[in-house]
């Protein structure tokens, strides 16, 4: 009875993987469900916490806002988030494989770190102006971080004795980084890809909302400024759905360019 | 391969003194085992050889020439394998080829000897067939032998062995015991090979080199002149295990020498 037996198991397994992947969305809907029905239970009033219904209502009435303040912060979050990797790798390479670069920058990419970002903004206005640029700069300011720290620990974890190898054959510092380092950090950079793009959300609204310019951020900020708490929650959940789907497609490229990292694991599944 | 009274010394004028007045040399072709207590500096040899660290004191001379900083001629194999996940098994190999000055140059025009000449080492080391895998596939012997195939890759003459089978069960040790020596025989390169396994100096080498505790010097060596290429039930053969004893003896005494200081 072998067959029946594997055959079982992969029914359990293809079952487990359905509810695997419903499990968001049921969570989601409990939640909202939840909501809602506290909301009436309750009886809590619409400017102190609107019910999901009333949020959809507000999102629906105000939908061409919606879109054109969420395409607009979406814009400025992505070229943030684009400057944030091309400085973060190159700053991560740097500190990764040079003791002295770590030495004197690292204090100070900590230190700066430690900074809010709100209390740049003015600044950046001061600099650039009111105008996309300082809700790009802050997407910017607060998604590299976490990116040089990933590629930098990648590279600096090289074994040393990998270093050696290749140092004996008479390797340069640089094909070190090439051939071994930078693969390596790869997996590193991935993962901080995801925390960053979505802190870089967090960076451009609150430029936003300090410097109303245009964008989600604004958007909320007039709404609450009218008592409309609808539709600041519909904003919020618009950026969250924004959020969402970003670290989806970073997750999904990672999945393809690392998969070595992973490999190994996913025979584990039976039917796979 | 001569070493003249090198000393080393780690971190410093107050730092760890890992070898001190160590002497050896090596004939080319010839093939070496140096065993010693643990933390004797035996890996800490291999770095100097290789040309990785600058000896604090002494010299060290390969090929005629004096080491003064990392030279392609040597290939180096450790305890790990430290193979590249994200590469097949036969572009693991030919990394070195992609390092080595002399052949970076010529690996695109020649890829398909290169790769040709990868495949014959895979088969030397009995890996045929599994140059597309990659290092997860593998169990731990066969990343090893991968790993053994990188060393040899660019034909070093010099091949410097740090342990490099002391991850494996007795059974996958003792068959690559027997690839080594094939290898070997075959290519003739210089050998030096750290090992903590008596058995395995005795049945490889030719000549076995003791070590004593930390900072490590020679203090004695053994001649091995059992006939090649030596059979592996030979190591249980009286006359080899009494060369394996007479060493034990050797290194218990240069054990007890780091008595007084522990
Ligand atoms: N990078 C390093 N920095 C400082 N001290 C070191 C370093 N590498 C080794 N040492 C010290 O040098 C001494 C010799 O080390 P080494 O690794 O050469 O010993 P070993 O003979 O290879 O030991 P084992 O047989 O356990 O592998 C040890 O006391 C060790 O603590
Ligand atoms: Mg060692």
């Amino acid at each position: 009875m072998p067959d029946s037996r594997a055959d079982s198991l992969a029914t359990a397994a293809r079952r487990q993987r359905r509810l695997e992947a419903a499990l968001p969305w049921l969570v989601i809907g409990g939640a909202f469900f939840l909501w809602e029905a506290g909301v009436w239970l309750l009886g809590i009033s619409p400017f102190i916490l609107p019910a999901p219904s009333a949020v959809v209502q507000a999102g629906l009435r105000w939908w061409q806002p919606l879109m054109q303040d969420s395409l607009v912060t979406l814009g400025t979050t992505l070229l943030g988030f684009a400057m944030a990797i091309v400085f973060g790798l190159a700053l991560g390479v740097a500190i990764g494989s040079s003791t002295l670069v770590y030495r004197g920058l690292y204090p100070l990419l900590i230190a700066f770190n430690s900074i809010p970002k709100v209390a740049v903004v003015p600044v950046l206005i001061v600099w650039f102006g009111i105008g996309i640029w300082p809700a790009v700069i802050t997407a910017f300011l607060i998604s590299f971080f976490p990116i040089v720290v990933n590629v930098a620990t990648g590279i600096a974890t090289v074994e040393p004795e990998l270093r050696d190898v290749l140092r004996a054959l008479g390797a340069r510092p640089l094909d070190i980084v090439r051939k071994v380092g930078l693969p390596r950090a790869m997996p590193y950079f991935f993962a901080s890809l995801k925390v960053a793009i979505t802190v870089a959300f967090v960076g451009s609204i609150i430029a936003e909302s300090v410097a109303p310019n245009a964008g989600i951020g604004r958007l909320m900020m007039v709404a609450s400024s009218r008592f409309d708490v609808p539709l600041v929650f519909a904003g919020l959940v618009v950026t969250g759905v924004m959020g969402v789907l970003l670290y989806w497609i970073a997750e999904r490229l990672e999945r393809r360019v690392t998969g070595w990292a992973t490999r190994g694991q996913e025979g584990l599944t039976p039917g796979g | 391969m001569e070493i003249a009274d090198v000393a080393m010394r780690y971190g410093g004028a107050e730092g760890t003194l890992a070898l001190q007045g160590c002497s050896l040399s090596v004939q080319e072709g010839e093939f070496v085992a140096v065993v010693g207590p643990s933390g004797c500096g035996k890996s800490t040899l291999m770095r100097l050889v290789s040309g990785l660290w600058p000896a604090s004191a002494g010299q060290v001379w390969v090929a005629g020439r004096e080491v003064a900083g990392p030279v392609p001629l040597v290939g180096m194999a450790f305890q790990n394998p430290t193979l590249l996940p994200w590469r097949s098994i036969l572009d693991n190999v030919m990394l070195p080829l992609e390092v080595v000055p002399a052949h970076r140059a010529r690996l695109r025009a020649e890829r398909a000897a290169y790769e040709a000449k990868a495949e014959a080492l895979l088969k030397l080391v009995g890996l045929e067939g599994f140059g597309k895998r990659h290092p997860h596939q593998l169990s731990g012997g066969m990343q090893q032998r991968t790993s053994l195939c990188r060393a040899l890759i660019h034909e070093p003459p010099l091949l410097m062995l740090d342990e490099p089978f002391s991850a494996l069960d007795v059974f996958t040790r003792e068959d690559l015991w027997a690839v080594l020596q094939d290898v070997w025989l075959e290519r003739k390169p210089t050998v030096i090979l750290v090992t903590h396994d008596l058995r395995e100096a005795v049945y490889l080498a030719d000549r076995v080199l003791v070590m004593s505790a930390r900072p490590g010097r020679i203090i004695a060596e053994r001649r091995v002149d059992f006939p090649r290429p030596r059979r592996l039930e030979a190591t249980y053969d009286a006359e080899f295990n009494a060369v394996v004893a007479e060493l034990r003896a050797l290194i218990a005494r240069a054990r007890a020498g780091e008595e007084p200081d522990a």
